[in-house]
């Protein structure tokens, strides 16, 4: 039963993730969550109460989505380098086959803090991501391979550069995909991180 | 005549941190009316240091102070052999803080294969390792007098005493020294703006302090009956563990933001999870000062 719930919750994130991907965050209702189910709009309520609750649901959904590919890469042995390349490859990977979820990380999520403020923060939200990042690093630099700085120029460059290609991905002006830009960008983090 | 327990203290590579600690014991004239020193480095004893060395004296209790090194000697005779001696004729043997537990500062002497008695640092050495069941370790830089008379009385009594791996007593190391801290609210908020001296913020995430992963009693049983170190405004310096001394005492030593040492049993996943949810959060009366004038 509550595996079915949970499933059905899970429907509803989805679903309104690409909603709010087409329609804009705010143009998007409720009802319009559930007729794109063909749910009752009471039936909603039972999942989630208000549409806030939904947006703040759906952040963590996507955190723990990514945070668990991240773990496993930072769970194998592997050097630095390769896993960096892993959690590009991942990252942009997931941007192409669900671009509604990046899309909704960064042009919802940090775009209208207003709707995350109670409840979401800080990084609260995006914990199980954040904190497999500060793994990545911080057995990095135990090892080794990465340099020893500042956790956030190091989570600004590396972040920062991966949102800033899917942004641009998503405006339609990179020539390429996703893809073809990984060993470029690989190295360059990589360069800019490593103690090499 | 009351029947007093014997004890032989023997200062081995030591500075004397300790006889100093227990002279700091406020009931020095009722322990002494318990226990007997057949020799003791500053405290009037019945025997000389060369009688101690060239007969056998009758005793119930060895204390060690101090590293140990077979080169060494007191009254030209090596500690090794003063220790084989009278290991044989006591109860109980205590090394008596961390040198003659672990090795503490002393293993950087030039004495050659300098450790404690039965610890090289955390490894466990193989010298005297038929003396394992007779002894009991009361680590610290130095240990903490009443640590030290409990345990003394613990063996008078005969009360069974709990060992952890590095033969402590569980009575009083099975705490860690953030065990009491009056700063645990600073720690629960990550509220790290500390200043030494200060009575606000906590000094694990920036300036150094192991009280997480230290075990002792400092924040239980005060020292001098009033303080510790970390409620002073100081950092715990580990002093109990085979790892001291670490350098950098008054720096936590972090790889991009994360704690090399962790609290004790705390997974990196855990922490991580907590002290992001603590940051999120500003808690005004903790960022003040406690008395704002």
């Amino acid at each position: 039963m509550l595996d079915r719930k949970k499933l059905k919750k899970e429907q509803i994130m989805q679903s309104a993730l690409e909603l709010f991907a087409s329609k804009g965050f705010y143009s998007t209702t409720i009802p319009d969550i559930a007729l794109s189910l063909k749910m009752s709009v009471g039936n909603m309520y039972n999942y989630f109460k208000s549409k806030d609750i939904l947006a703040r649901e759906i952040i963590k959904y996507i955190s723990v989505y990514l945070g668990k590919k991240l773990r496993e890469i930072n769970e194998e042995d592997i050097p630095t380098k390769e896993k960096t390349r892993k959690i590009i490859e991942v990252y942009f990977k997931t941007a192409s086959l669900k671009p509604e979820m990046i899309d909704y990380f960064l042009r919802i999520y940090l775009s209208n803090r207003e709707v995350f403020k109670d409840g979401c923060e800080g990084m609260i939200c995006v914990n199980e991501f954040v904190t497999e990042i500060m793994i990545y690093f911080e057995e990095g630099v135990k090892c080794g391979d990465l340099r020893e700085q500042d956790f956030f120029s190091a989570f600004g460059l590396f972040m920062g550069y991966l949102g800033g290609m899917v942004f641009l991905k998503g405006e339609n002006i990179l020539p390429k995909d996703l893809d073809g830009y990984v060993d470029d960008i690989a190295f360059n983090i990589y360069k800019a991180l490593s103690t090499e | 005549m009351k029947n007093k327990m014997r004890v032989l203290w023997l200062s081995a590579i030591a500075c004397n941190g300790n006889t100093h600690s227990f002279l700091n014991y406020p009931f020095l004239e009722q322990f002494l009316d318990d226990f007997e020193f057949i020799y003791h480095p500053v405290i009037d004893s019945h025997y000389t240091l060369e009688d101690i060395v060239s007969k056998e004296i009758p005793c119930d209790i060895l204390l060690i102070e101090g590293a140990i090194s077979k080169e060494f000697q007191r009254a030209d005779v090596s500690v090794v052999d003063i220790i084989e001696k009278y290991s044989k004729i006591v109860q109980k043997i205590v090394t008596v803080g961390t040198c003659a537990t672990f090795g503490g500062i002393f293993r950087e002497s030039g004495y050659s294969e300098t450790s404690g008695l039965h610890f090289d640092q955390d490894k466990p050495s193989e010298r005297f390792h038929d003396l394992l069941d007779k002894t009991i370790s009361v680590s610290g830089c130095p240990v903490h007098p009443e640590v030290l008379v409990n345990t003394l009385y613990a063996i008078k009594k005969s009360a069974a005493l709990k060992l952890d791996n590095f033969l402590r007593p569980k009575e009083f190391y099975a705490y860690t020294i953030h065990n009491g801290c009056t700063r645990n609210e600073y720690f629960e908020y990550k509220v790290d703006n500390h200043q030494f001296g200060e009575l606000e913020g906590c000094m694990f995430y920036d300036h150094g302090c192991q009280a997480p992963f230290t075990h002792g009693s400092c924040n239980k049983i005060l020292w001098n009956e009033v303080n510790s170190k970390t409620r002073a405004g100081l950092s715990c310096m580990g002093c109990t563990e085979p790892t001291f001394p670490k350098q950098n005492l008054f720096s936590t030593k972090k790889n991009m933001a994360i704690p090399e040492n962790l609290p004790v049993g705390v997974g990196k996943r855990v922490y991580l999870t907590l002290a992001g949810i603590s940051k999120a959060f500003k808690i005004d009366r903790l960022e003040k000062k406690l008395f704002d004038d």
